[in-house]
């Protein structure tokens, strides 16, 4: 590791882009608008890592900053934000961003520039697909929820006949797919697998499920369709266990189905920090230092940090300059963590080597539910289309 | 696989039925529009997303005030239908009349300015909801007495069965008999004779299932789905009084026929148009009301689905035709629920419920190419 940093200090040494002595990293969420309370715990966690490790960065003759910056959640934001990072010399590593749409253009821009990004929050499979060097995540994937899930429907549930509902995008049909597959491999029948765009009236696929009897019902999709869909086959009769992937992480989902939500199960990406025993002392400083509680992604938002500032270090007690960002970039990508979210390595494309997912149960239709199983599964060895 | 689709048929049309009873009188309100302007007013699902909301807004508001359901609920109608006729007749006020004051001839023009109107529609609702409540996806609340549910009687099953059976046989002999007077000269069969050989083998067919249709069908019906049939029947009656037997009624008719005319008789067709406005609009919000009472969930962009299929609905029946939306609404709504799930059975799960609509549209063209004036718009002279 030692030589490999030497070596690369020699080889870039000379394109040193930052020659001050002021080191940013840079954090890119939404502080405005309805999803501010998850973006703000990104940047709370972030700055909880940088504030930690700044005197350390001091003794080497650096000074480490945060850059919280407002992406409101939108991708045209996030883009032009993106564009503005990039022309900073000072910034050498993004800490974001909370939603994945906004999330993939932005972090293309981010690889014109070589711009290291780790995300604490983005689970949608095209982020790391692409095989960007730049760009990691500290979050499981949308495509192994549905694996996830089977196992849990199949070993611990019993599930025997499964009836698979999706809502035909690429998120909730591709969880839909793979939750099938798994199912079918750990040995359940699939009595159906039907996508429908429907917001309202579920009463056709109920008749089917009439028919066709089954015990357990996956939904593939968000809480919106979800809850209606649930609070219809329970009118209707139907007892089918109801389990989805993240979408139905929501309060809004148990509004919206009332009383039906009870007893339904969803997997998770982002557990709740009581199941992340490590996460304990960082929890009180975290409480301490900004008056509430860390919630969320504000765990994943601190390791991203770590992860960031553990490389820069390496790289800054050797070279005692700070590194380009194409340097920094791949130091990330062979940077190793104990962090409180477990232990932190990541792949070829920039997944967490293996992450955690969780499956909650809504044991009253009160939100949110207990954690009753903690699954750790390995990122899928997808194909790099293409590297750029 | 037969005997599956068998058991079903009761309870899909029934489902169908409730459905197309709201698409029913949704279309009401295309039709009666288009009878007298000859208006296609694209506004109408925004005006029945109106009284959806408005009716969610009811029942939140008023839940802990009134206790007993059934006087909240017809509050909500109340309510919701007022919302939507005040709306409606907004929006004949500011956006049709000045088009029709100024003689546009262009037909494209009021169309236009409808799919405007409706857009503006959608995000006005969703800025009001979104300064009042900080979301815009309103719930109806729950009841045990409307989510209530009764056996239905095995008979009404079966006699739905055979009745649909027959029907399906009766379409066979009519094409049978087409085909045999191609290679055949003989004289076209009478619809006495179609209806006899389809009742014989409506017979065999019982017989021969009789393990299925006269075991348990397992019919349920809930009572918010009662309520949605007697609430559409009770409006459906009564629109039908209003329109052959008050002077309101007769002078709508008037206009339709010929405006000009109308006037002369001392009718002010500007009122009647207002009027036949609130109507629609009422008849539209009452059904927001019952959609969301079914189906839950409502929000700004609620109207657009219901409202293309009930425009279809209004088409099917014939446009302008108040008899034919309402025919129309009932066969659309069966049609899309037979679709949606016969289609995954018979064809092994290739195709799932997310073509229900092509199934119904496809089935709506080729009724169409049979008879383009639609199911019951034969008569031109009476619109509405």
């Amino acid at each position: 590791m030692k030589k490999a940093l030497l070596a690369l200090a020699l080889a870039f040494g000379a394109s040193a882009l930052a020659q001050g002595n002021v080191i940013k990293i840079a954090t890119v969420s939404p502080l405005s608008g309805e999803q501010a309370a998850l973006g703000e715990m990104i940047k709370l966690g972030a700055q909880l890592a940088v504030e930690e490790a700044q005197p350390e960065f001091e003794k080497l003759g650096f000074k480490l900053e945060l850059a919280p910056q407002d992406d409101q959640a939108n991708p045209d934001v996030g883009v032009a934000v993106a564009r503005r990072l990039v022309t900073d010399p000072e910034i050498v590593a993004i800490v974001g961003h909370l939603n994945t749409g906004v999330a993939i253009p932005s972090s293309e821009v981010y690889k014109d520039y070589q711009l290291a990004m780790v995300s604490p929050a983005n689970t949608g499979p095209a982020v790391t697909d692409r095989c960007y060097l730049n760009v990691n995540r500290l979050v499981g994937r949308d495509d192994v929820q549905g694996p996830a899930g089977a196992e849990f429907a199949v070993k611990e549930l019993g599930a025997k006949r499964i009836f698979i509902v999706h809502d035909k995008t690429t998120y909730g049909q591709g969880v839909a797919e793979q939750f099938k597959k798994k199912a079918e491999e750990l040995g359940a029948q699939v009595v159906g697998f039907v996508g429908t765009e429907e917001k309202a009236n579920f009463q056709a696929l109920i008749l089917q499920m009439k028919a066709k009897k089954p015990d357990f019902v996956y939904f593939g999709g968000i809480y919106h369709q979800a809850g209606v869909l649930l609070k219809q086959m329970r009118e209707r009769g139907i007892k089918a266990t109801f389990m989805g992937p993240d979408g139905l992480d929501s309060s809004k989902f148990v509004e919206i189905a009332g009383e039906a939500a009870k007893g339904a199960y969803y997997t998770t990406v982002a557990g709740p920090i009581e199941k992340y025993p490590k996460a304990k002392a960082m929890a009180e400083k975290f409480e301490k230092k900004f008056g509430k509680k860390p919630e969320s992604f504000a765990i994943y938002a601190y390791d991203s940090a770590n992860v960031v500032i553990k490389a820069l270090k390496d790289f800054v007690a050797y070279a005692k300059r700070p590194p380009t960002r194409a340097e920094l970039s791949m130091l990330i990508r062979q940077t190793t963590l104990e962090g409180v979210t477990g232990h932190v390595a990541f792949d070829y494309k920039g997944d967490r080597k293996k992450a955690d997912y969780f499956v909650i149960h809504l044991k009253e239709a009160k939100y949110p539910g207990e954690v009753v199983k903690v699954i750790s599964f390995p990122a899928p060895a997808t194909k790099c289309e293409a590297i750029k | 696989m037969l005997e599956i689709l068998i058991q079903l048929l009761p309870s899909v049309l029934l489902e169908g039925l409730i459905l197309g009873f709201v698409y029913a009188m949704i279309a009401l309100g295309y039709t009666m529009v288009y009878g007298v302007l000859e208006l296609i007013n694209f506004a109408h699902s925004e005006i029945f997303m109106a009284g959806a909301v408005a009716g969610a807004e009811t029942f939140i508001l008023l839940k802990g005030a009134i206790a007993n359901p059934f006087l909240l609920l017809a509050l909500a109608i109340l309510i919701g239908g007022a919302v939507a006729a005040i709306v409606a007749i907004l929006v004949e006020r500011l956006a049709y009349r000045p088009l029709r004051k100024r003689g546009t001839t262009n037909r494209l023009v009021p169309l236009i300015t409808a799919i405007g109107v409706s857009f503006f529609l959608q995000d006005l609702v969703r800025l009001i909801e979104g300064l009042w409540h900080n979301a815009f996806y309103r719930r109806y609340p729950s009841f045990a007495v409307f989510e209530a549910t009764y056996n239905l009687p095995n008979w009404i099953g079966v006699l739905t069965i055979a009745l649909t059976v027959w029907l399906g046989f009766w379409v066979l002999a009519y094409f049978g008999d087409w085909l045999i007077r191609l290679f055949a000269k003989k004289p076209r069969a009478t619809g006495r004779t179609l209806s006899l050989v389809a009742a014989g083998l409506t017979l065999v067919f019982l017989f021969l299932y009789r393990h299925v249709v006269f075991a348990d069908l397992g019919m349920t019906i809930q009572m918010k789905s009662i309520l949605v049939i007697v609430v559409s029947l009770a409006m459906l009656y009564g629109l039908n009084w209003l329109v052959h037997k008050t002077k309101l009624g007769i002078a709508i008719r008037a206009v339709a026929q010929d405006a000009q005319t109308a006037s002369l008789m001392g009718i002010d067709p500007d009122v009647i148009v207002s009027r036949t406005f609130l109507i629609g609009g009422f008849l539209g919000g009452v059904a927001g009301v019952l959609f969301g009472l079914l189906y839950t969930l409502v929000h700004p962009y609620v109207g657009f689905i219901p409202g293309i299929k009930a425009f279809t609905a209004a088409v099917l029946g014939g446009i302008g035709n108040i008899t034919g939306a309402a025919v129309g609404g009932l066969v659309l709504g069966m049609l899309e629920m037979l679709g949606g799930t016969y289609l995954t059975f018979l064809t092994n799960g290739a195709m799932g419920t997310e073509y229900k609509d092509i199934l119904a549209f496809m089935i709506l063209i080729f009724i169409l190419l049979f008879r383009p004036q639609g199911i019951i718009g034969q008569q031109l002279g009476e619109k509405v």
